[in-house]
């Protein structure tokens, strides 16, 4: 069933869900959301199975047409959202009628948002998941951005009989948490001050930030002395932060599999959304921290999830 | 026995998701061979909590799920795995011939690598076709296999300008190493054949013909056995 007309595509929206696990070992990279948790509590406020399709939207949001009555939501960075020119909230569950324009507007804070549909978004499945990957015209929107002219299907639109909303004080609030703890490795011993100087330091953000890495700008990061400047190619988590050449790091996200040079040290998963939520010009500051507490602040913000899911009754 | 080979492997945690066991150093088939085996032997047992297995020229990269396991249980049986495959001296390796039609339009390059070698075309399909590859790795493209024993005398610079799109399926040669690009996209390498083979397909329930760990040979053929085979395999 037709649900959306797409009128403006935005600054660079694609479908996703949570990504395509397993395949990485034959060069298909994760890809999937960036921001986890504000992708699953969009599909929570819509009543829809956690891992369900959603569009990423960067930046600037997409103008759609709704071609059915429908019921949507929208998460993660703070975004102005308008239905025929009314202002509606985010981290709400919004009713539409047919023929209803929404317009999701330019990014406030953050750099990413979802919108989630109830009954989800009809693409084919491809090895386990409807996420995009762009490099290999492979899943989501025939394996593409979303363009303007483009209809999006869903199975079954449902609708809910109550508008969800998540309460303001349990919204997570990360937007402007530029605190990025990583542990050290996997190729931490090929530095020695520049360990230091790394977890020490502020970094840029600059323009050359997308799903595939960030490249970041500050104090050089110095190999060990004669530690080669390239590894032997080695897989790649998201997260890893890449030492290349220039010596300024580079974060590895969910685009591609393998790099290059070595990884100095891998940025925690329940920080990944602070990574999703930065824009070129943003200051990150790297922390140092252990799998230890990696595992304490996994668990806390599972609770925080837990918090959110008792107030919409689930 | 091999110098860069570790006593012990070495185990290195990525982040709060991975846990990367390490052979040695450097690119050695009696490394790899270690690493072949514990992926094999990973994969085979599934432990709970493994989300990928992923082999490298040194190192297997385990990703995990910190709900249900942590580095440590999967140490401990990684070990345990890993002392089982010392006594395990069968060294199958699994050979797929990839048939390959040389040169005219399916590969462009091949007079320039014939003469970056001083040898003619012929040679170049003799000696490529002669080897058996090991695949070390696969990454960068869907399906792209980083392979090993390519022979000197047929390694050849990439090209100057790369090509924007590179046909599926064809064969080529960057300096030591040799490859296939399984899927059309931008690539530098000197193309010297091409396979009718689809390498990748992601509809079918096994996507890639092939894994790291396995051995690639490639056998010439004519031009009308290419195209028989290219329609069957679109049928």
């Amino acid at each position: 069933m037709e649900v959306f007309n797409i009128l403006a595509p935005g600054g660079y929206t694609t479908i996703q869900d949570a990504g395509r696990f397993g395949y990485q070992e034959l060069g298909i990279p994760v890809t999937g959301v960036l921001d986890q948790p504000a992708f699953i509590l969009a599909n929570l406020l819509v009543g829809n199975p956690e891992n369900t399709p959603a569009l990423e939207i960067t930046v600037q949001g997409p103008v759609m047409e709704a071609l059915a009555p429908v019921d949507i939501s929208v998460t993660g960075a703070q975004i102005g959202i308008t239905i025929n020119d009314r202002q509606v909230p985010e981290w709400h569950c919004i009713h539409l009628e047919k023929g209803d324009i929404v317009s999701i507007q330019q990014v406030q804070r953050g750099c990413r948002a979802y919108l989630a549909l109830a009954g989800g978004f009809d693409v084919p499945e491809i090895m386990g998941s409807c996420s995009t990957y762009v490099g290999g015209k492979l899943g989501g929107f025939s394996g593409r951005a979303i363009q303007k002219g483009d209809i999006l299907l869903s199975k079954k639109p449902k609708l809910n009989g109550r508008q969800r909303f998540i309460p303001d004080k349990l919204i997570p609030d990360y937007l402007s948490n530029k605190k990025i703890r990583a542990i050290p490795g996997p190729q931490d011993d090929y530095f020695d001050e520049g360990l230091d100087l790394f977890f020490n330091s502020e970094y840029l953000v600059t323009p050359d930030a997308n799903r595939m890495g960030y490249r970041l700008q500050g104090p050089a990061v110095a190999l060990r002395d004669g530690m080669p400047k390239s590894i032997v190619s080695e897989p790649s988590l998201p997260g890893c932060v890449q030492i290349p050449a220039d010596e300024q790091p580079i974060i590895l996200l969910v685009e591609q599999t393998v790099g290059g040079y070595a990884k100095i040290a891998t940025i925690i998963s329940s920080d990944l959304p602070k990574i999703a939520q930065a824009t070129p010009g943003d200051v990150l500051k790297f922390e140092k921290t252990d799998i230890k507490t990696a595992g304490h602040i996994f668990k806390a913000q599972k609770d925080r999830m837990l918090k959110i899911r008792k107030a919409l009754s689930y | 026995m091999n110098p860069d080979l570790f006593e012990k492997p070495k185990y290195r945690l990525v982040g709060d998701r991975g846990l990367l066991i390490e052979f040695g150093e450097g690119i050695h088939p009696e490394i790899n061979e270690k690493v072949r085996k514990l992926s094999r032997s990973i994969k085979s047992i599934r432990p709970k909590g493994i989300i990928e297995v992923i082999p490298t020229y040194r190192s297997v990269l385990v990703v995990y799920d910190q709900d249900i396991t942590n580095p440590q249980i999967l140490k401990y049986f990684f070990r345990e795995l890993e002392e089982q495959d010392q006594n395990d001296t069968a060294t199958s390796r699994s050979v797929l011939e990839i048939p390959v039609c040389y040169g005219g339009k399916y590969g462009p390059d091949i007079e320039t690598v014939a003469q970056t070698n001083q040898i003619d075309t012929d040679d170049v399909v003799a000696l490529h076709s002669r080897e058996t590859y090991q695949i070390y790795m696969i990454g960068f493209t869907p399906g792209f296999p980083f392979l090993g024993g390519l022979p000197e005398k047929l390694h050849t610079p990439r090209l100057e300008t790369p090509r924007l799109t590179v046909p599926q399926g064809s064969v080529g040669i960057a300096n030591n190493q040799t490859g296939i690009y399984p899927i059309e996209s931008p690539g530098g390498w000197q193309l010297i054949g091409r396979t009718p083979l689809c390498l990748f397909d992601p509809s079918r329930s096994d996507p890639l013909l092939y894994r790291a760990g396995d051995s690639i040979k490639f056998k010439p053929i004519t031009k009308k056995e290419f195209r028989i085979m290219a329609e069957k395999e679109n049928n």
